[in-house]
């Protein structure tokens, strides 16, 4: 449908769904990052990431962890979508009764680590080399074989993606990763 | 002695658990599971269990048996049907429904009740059994993880792992399923829980810190509502279950008449606002009216009273009211924006928001547009062909006649339920009872069971309105009805053929009948009635149609079914195809005739 025949008002739905107003328009999904506070129980883990597939949404990573309080799980999810979608996913995470808090934190200053273990090849060929990448990241060697290492890496997604990629030539035998875990930060000063 | 063989027969087909009964009601506190179940729905006020028995909930069932309790437990014949029957309960009676039935298949039985709750927000409190929880995970005999199987379909659910537990967790299912916007909730109740004793408090007060609900509307947001109302050249009230729920009928019809606004229902908010009113247009979307939709399609303001924009109210998403902005009232913030972005939402229970409303909104003047409607209503009213043959549009309107609206009317799925929905003209909340979400067939006959349950002394007809297709699926609770000299009025609208798809397939697919037509395996429905203690009746011209109705009201301790052999090849008209907009509506039959 070309965009004059929308009506002003078919305009505003769309525009505030973040949907395209043209089929040849870029569909605008974004990617965010939400906290999730919930009862520390194996139901209540299973309720959140059951109605992400109930509801067609996308879950790229989770990671969960209990609080200071045994009686609660903090959450991190990373999801993507376009704005009605985003909207979406807070209010049905609100709804479900096990959930205590949800936060967006994409757009609210925050921390963001990952862990994540790398097992790599190598030879006398290019361990210097790999080494050398290794300390850029400030990764740590924590198992070592004669023909694997394995590194720990922590620091935001961005920055363990690309340790990886780097490490991709090498040969790399496995790789597990914790998924994002967040933090907004408190600010002391300033704002 | 009844008591000493089941214990015997528990003992012995049981998992050795059960434990000796006191001779006399418990003097102590202390007592087992299964009475702290019982004594629980008791201080819940619970009046009507709807259960199976079975293995794992044996020992509830032996002390019903022993305690007498207060509330009546009705023995179904199919756990769907009990789970439907503690709907169509919960509909008419504005309580909670009530279900028990045992582990496996007794729990996997009550799922498309369970769904079916879910989309229509029925609040049902669904009790399975479960077997003892040192079994649990072991694939023992009847087990299942229905807290599991339900998670997506429930509005929540417990699984009780601690006898000291058991009385706070039927508390807060109660409590959830009643409160905010209601849907089921399930409570797994392992065998050897409700062997194990303790002391009994049924708790006052429940406070579950996860979970809250929206009660009145955010003041400014509503003053917002009435000066887009007043603003307004084309506004329309758009009225769904919600308004029901929340008792807030009366106010919206006050509200309606006060600023001369037009309403039209979804299938859920038939009854909402009564239908003989000049400002009604019926229901609206795929079987609304043809004036409903146009006046969707051209309106400048759309009130949404606890709707929820389904898919066959809007058709084709992107063109639905494309020059409407839209006030949202809903208690679901889930609801908001779901599937229509809208430009003013009032998050709070219908009522509350309502009794803010009313009181802001002026008298005015929509004379203009009431008339373009009135012009829409000449142009396509609901019609259908009167040659002699029996067509079941005239069956409901000498029902809606014989009644004058005052009646509990609970309909199936398919062609039955949308004539029912064009041409019963309901009149007054609780009054239409249907599977509006999930489309249940076999829904009618059981949610009418539990609606007459409801309706007990009330002097209000129940009629079950099914085709014979969705009769025959759950045609079993015809005995329970009969047991219980419920004065249940059921009409089959037999076409002998599954209608809704017969027509889609005669409109979209070519006249390929594929697999619709019933007429071999159909059972005679008036030898089937008798077969259950019922009363059988059977209409084939319009002329019997009277004298059926007539008879069947003039038997009052037990039900009558009706069958009337209506015209094979009735379409449902007007129809939005799918995938349409809404105004681009099927008002007659396009391709010739395939059975002439």
């Amino acid at each position: 449908m070309p965009s004059t025949t929308l009506t002003p008002q078919q305009i505003i739905r769309l525009k505030a769904a973040g949907e395209p107003l043209s089929p040849d328009e870029k569909v605008q999904e974004t990617r965010h990052t939400i906290s999730v506070l919930v009862e520390n129980t194996v139901g209540a883990l299973n309720r959140v990431t059951n109605m992400f597939h109930a509801r067609g949404f996308n879950l790229e990573s989770v990671a969960v962890g209990e609080t200071d309080d045994p009686t609660v799980s903090h959450m991190t999810l990373v999801t993507t979508g376009n704005d009605r979608i985003i909207a979406q996913v807070i209010r049905q995470l609100n709804n479900l009764i096990d959930v205590l808090r949800v936060e967006d934190v994409t757009n609210v200053e925050h921390i963001e680590r990952e862990l994540c273990l790398v097992k790599v090849r190598y030879n006398t060929m290019d361990r210097s080399e790999i080494m050398d990448v290794v300390n850029i990241f400030r990764g740590k060697v924590v198992d070592i074989t004669p023909e694997t290492m394995t590194f720990e890496l922590t620091g935001p997604t961005k920055k363990v993606n690309a340790f990886i990629g780097l490490m991709k030539p090498h040969g790399i035998v496995s790789v597990s990763r914790s998924g994002r875990v967040v933090m907004t930060r408190h600010l002391v000063y300033g704002d | 002695m009844q008591t000493k063989t089941s214990e015997l027969l528990d003992t012995l087909v049981g998992d050795g658990m059960a434990v000796p009964q006191p001779d006399a009601p418990p003097s102590t506190k202390t007592m087992n599971g299964a009475e702290i179940f019982i004594r629980s729905l008791e201080a819940e006020g619970v009046e009507v269990v709807f259960g199976h028995p079975g293995g794992a909930v044996i020992k509830i069932y032996d002390e019903m048996a022993r305690l007498k309790p207060k509330f009546e437990h009705i023995l179904v014949r199919h756990e769907q049907g009990g789970t439907h029957a503690a709907e169509g309960y919960a509909k008419a009676t504005g309580k909670v429904g009530t279900v028990l039935v045992t582990s496996g298949p007794g729990a996997t039985n009550t799922v498309t009740g369970i769904a079916d709750a879910n989309m229509d927000s029925v609040p049902l409190v669904v009790f399975t059994g479960q077997v003892p929880t040192a079994l649990i995970g072991n694939d023992a005999f009847q087990e299942c993880d229905i807290t599991g199987i339900t998670r997506s379909i429930t509005k929540h659910s417990f699984l009780v792992r601690d006898v000291r537990e058991l009385a706070s967790t039927i508390k807060r299912a109660y409590h959830i399923a009643r409160t905010g916007r209601p849907g089921p909730v399930v409570v797994d109740l392992p065998k050897d829980i409700m062997l194990q004793e303790t002391t009994f408090e049924y708790p006052e007060e429940v406070r579950i810190r996860g979970y809250s609900f929206p009660t009145t509307g955010d003041p400014a947001k509503v003053r917002r509502a009435a000066d887009m109302i007043a603003a307004s050249k084309k506004p329309l009230l758009y009225v769904g279950g919600g308004t029901i729920i929340s008792g807030a009928s009366e106010l919206l019809t006050k509200l309606a008449r006060k600023a001369r606004i037009p309403v039209t229902t979804t299938l859920n908010g038939l009854g909402a606002f009564p239908e003989s009113d000049p400002l009604s247009l019926g229901m609206l979307g795929m079987h609304g009216t043809w004036y409903a939709n146009q006046a969707v399609q051209n309106s400048d303001l759309i009130i949404s009273v606890g709707a929820r924009f389904d898919d066959r109210v809007t058709g084709k998403l992107a063109s639905w009211a494309p020059h409407a902005r839209i006030v949202h009232i809903d208690i679901d913030p889930a609801c908001i924006s779901k599937n229509v972005y809208v430009d003013c939402a009032i998050l709070g229970d219908v009522k509350m928001v309502l009794e803010q409303l009313e009181p802001l909104v002026e008298p005015k003047d929509t004379s203009a547009w009431l008339e373009q409607i009135a012009y829409w209503r000449a142009e396509c009213p609901l019609t259908y062909e009167n040659d002699g043959k029996l067509r079941p549009q005239f069956v409901l309107q000498r029902l809606r006649e014989k009644t004058k609206g005052r009646a509990v009317v609970v309909t199936d799925v398919g062609q039955n339920q949308m004539w029912t929905a064009q041409y019963f003209q309901f009149e007054h909340p609780r009054t239409h009872i249907t599977s509006g979400g999930l489309g249940t067939m076999g829904f009618s006959l059981p949610a009418a069971m539990g609606a007459a349950f409801g309706m007990r002394g009330k002097d209000i007809p129940v009629i079950s309105i099914s085709g014979d297709g969705g009769f025959v699926m759950n045609a079993q609770e015809l005995g329970v009805a009969a047991a219980h000299g419920l004065p249940m009025k059921i009409a089959i609208m037999n076409n002998n053929f599954l209608g809704m798809v017969r027509q889609w397939q005669e409109l979209f697919h070519e006249n390929r009948f594929s697999h619709t037509d019933l007429e071999s395996t159909n059972p005679d429905f008036v030898k089937l009635a008798e077969a259950y203690h019922c009363v059988g009746l059977r209409a084939t011209t319009p002329e019997e149609v009277d004298e059926v109705i007539e008879k069947a009201w003039s038997i009052n301790d037990r039900p009558v079914v009706m069958e009337f052999r209506v015209v094979k090849e009735e379409m449902v008209f007007p129809m939005v195809p799918a995938g349409a907009a809404t105004d681009e509506m099927i008002t007659k039959r396009l391709t010739p005739n395939a059975f002439v």
